[in-house]
């Protein structure tokens, strides 16, 4: 069977591959939608906060020996807590200002934190080897893909869904929805909702380094790397509707998907793909697809 | 509550407290007592700073000045959180019913302030609308409803001193009836309670004692048996 004489194999790898970008969208997605829903904080600095999750897992192999399987825990962690340390000392000055001195200092972060980077380890990216366990390909019936491809797309899929059982069924994911809704009433019940904005901010910013240490092996760990991506990313927000939680996995890993399908059907136009859907959302849904009016 | 063994006990007291949302000074002073187990009225026109004392109370306010006492602790300067544990429930005007939870989970959010609260099936059989409706989505509930599970999910916490804001305000006669019997069996079991209320007809035969407020004062104390002669000139200060 052929669609527009391309073979059905090609296609399918195409999405395979498209399903692998969306898995990287789908985790920095659902970060910034977290931290959004509470914070109303735009986070600019995410595409840093992953840059310096890949950096982490590089660091740790390169100089102190910690291997993957290590990093994949321990750079998120870090990463988180440096994340804590900026909300603390910066962005919670923040809260009772325009949403925009938010993203100003969440950009200027960014900014500052690649170029440090950049100073010091160049822009032309480090490898990162691929863990043993997970050289070689697999064999799916229509194309040979890289074990480790297939290990992303599995932890992406894996980590959301906990994720939104966690938000959408646990005591602690009530407390989170509430505070979305109404900080102040939350905090006159009892709940210490300063400490709870600390902690979700960092959990938000130890995804992004997650997608980092996942994407270390498969991209060159650079100090660019992130602002690449969360350009895109950003438009994967808006598209699900901001501070949407299920919005954010589901367009996350879907866009991923058209934009592989877009490379098989017209290749030129994969990269404005998902600007272009941005805009025709934007323009019949103007809160995103799974986004509520405010 | 009264007795040789246990004296009134103090559990709120509030002095010169001023109160800012950011540069508007709208709470002028006000003084305030409440005993443990009394029930007092906020009275005043609308805009007198009924609300906003509640509010300041739990320092949801801007900046506050004065003293608040609360079981014996001066708490002008705490964090809101902590002050809900001393004991404090508090059920907002708007009635603070969270959209994205479900009944149950907007009953069993407020975590526990102190122990002895009521358990959940004491609350539903209180409230038997809310068991049937324990899966649906919070503000899908009628106006009524929602008042009841404001008031509901602040009585499972063990608070026992309740800051509750104009809770009969647009509901039908039937629901204020049944408010007022909770408000009875609360009473009766020790509960302190701060009533701001617009309906004075209901909070009438309630309260102990009433304080009446205006531009951010208490202008007036009247306690129960002096209601009767001072009926006109409240009527004058309420403007009803």
């Amino acid at each position: 069977m052929d669609l527009f004489n391309i073979p059905l194999p090609a296609i399918l790898s195409q999405l395979v591959v498209g399903l692998i970008n969306g898995s990287f969208y789908a985790l920095l997605s659902l970060g910034l939608a977290i931290i959004f829903g509470l914070l109303n904080i735009i986070n600019f600095a995410h595409g840093a906060q992953y840059m310096l999750g890949a950096f982490a897992a590089w660091f740790g192999l390169q100089y102190l020996g910690i291997n993957y399987w290590v990093a994949l825990l321990v750079a998120p962690l870090a990463v988180g807590a440096f994340g804590m340390l900026l909300e603390r000392t910066m962005l919670s000055r923040l809260y009772r200002e325009d949403h925009l001195y938010g993203l100003l200092l969440t950009f200027g972060l960014a900014l500052i934190i690649e170029g440090l980077f950049v100073q010091g380890f160049g822009v032309s990216g480090n490898p990162y080897a691929t863990p043993e366990a997970l050289r070689g390909p697999v064999n799916l019936g229509f194309m040979m893909l890289p074990k480790y491809r297939l290990w992303v797309i599995v932890v992406s899929v894996v980590v959301c869904i906990a994720c939104w059982l966690v938000i959408e069924r646990t005591k602690l994911g009530a407390y989170l929805r509430a505070g979305t809704e109404n900080p102040r009433l939350l905090q006159a019940f009892g709940v210490n909702v300063p400490l709870m904005i600390t902690l979700t901010y960092g959990f938000g910013v130890a995804l992004a380094a997650l997608a980092g240490v996942l994407a270390a092996p498969i991209f060159q760990v650079s100090p660019k790397m992130g602002s690449d991506l969360i350009i895109v990313v950003f438009a994967v927000v808006v598209i699900g509707g901001m501070g949407s939680i299920l919005g954010s996995i589901v367009t996350g890993l879907g866009l991923g998907v058209i934009e592989g399908a877009t490379k098989v059907v017209w290749p030129e136009a994969s990269n404005t793909v998902i600007f272009v859907i941005m805009a025709i959302v934007l323009l019949v849904r103007p809160a995103g697809l799974f986004g509520k009016e405010k | 509550m009264t007795s040789a063994f246990q004296p009134d006990f103090e559990q709120l007291h509030v002095e010169d407290l001023h109160a800012f949302y950011g540069e508007s000074h709208i709470l002028h002073g006000i003084d305030l007592r409440v005993n443990r187990g009394e029930l007092v009225t906020l009275l005043g026109r609308n805009g007198a700073g009924k609300t906003t004392t509640l509010r300041a109370i739990l320092g949801l306010t801007g900046r506050r000045t004065g003293r608040i006492s609360l079981n014996g602790r001066d708490i002008i300067g705490w964090p809101t959180h902590r002050i809900a544990h001393l004991g404090v429930g508090y059920c907002p005007e708007e009635r603070g019913i969270f959209a994205s939870l479900s009944v149950e989970e907007n009953l069993l959010l407020p975590p526990a302030v102190r122990s002895g609260g009521m358990g959940v099936e004491e609350i539903y059989a209180m409230f038997p609308n809310l068991a049937e409706r324990r899966r649906s989505q919070g503000t899908r509930l009628s106006g009524g409803e929602q008042q009841m599970l404001a008031m509901a999910r602040i009585l499972r916490t063990g608070a026992n001193l309740l800051l509750l804001d104009e809770i009969t305000e647009g509901l039908a006669p039937v629901i204020v009836q049944k408010l007022g019997e909770v408000l009875t069996a609360l009473k009766a079991k020790g509960y302190t309670v701060i009533l701001v209320e617009q309906n004075f007809r209901f909070a009438a035969p309630l309260a102990d004692r009433h304080y009446v407020i205006e531009h951010g004062r208490v202008v007036d104390e009247i306690a129960r048996a002096a209601l009767p002669g001072k009926m006109d000139a409240l009527h004058t200060r309420l403007g009803v």
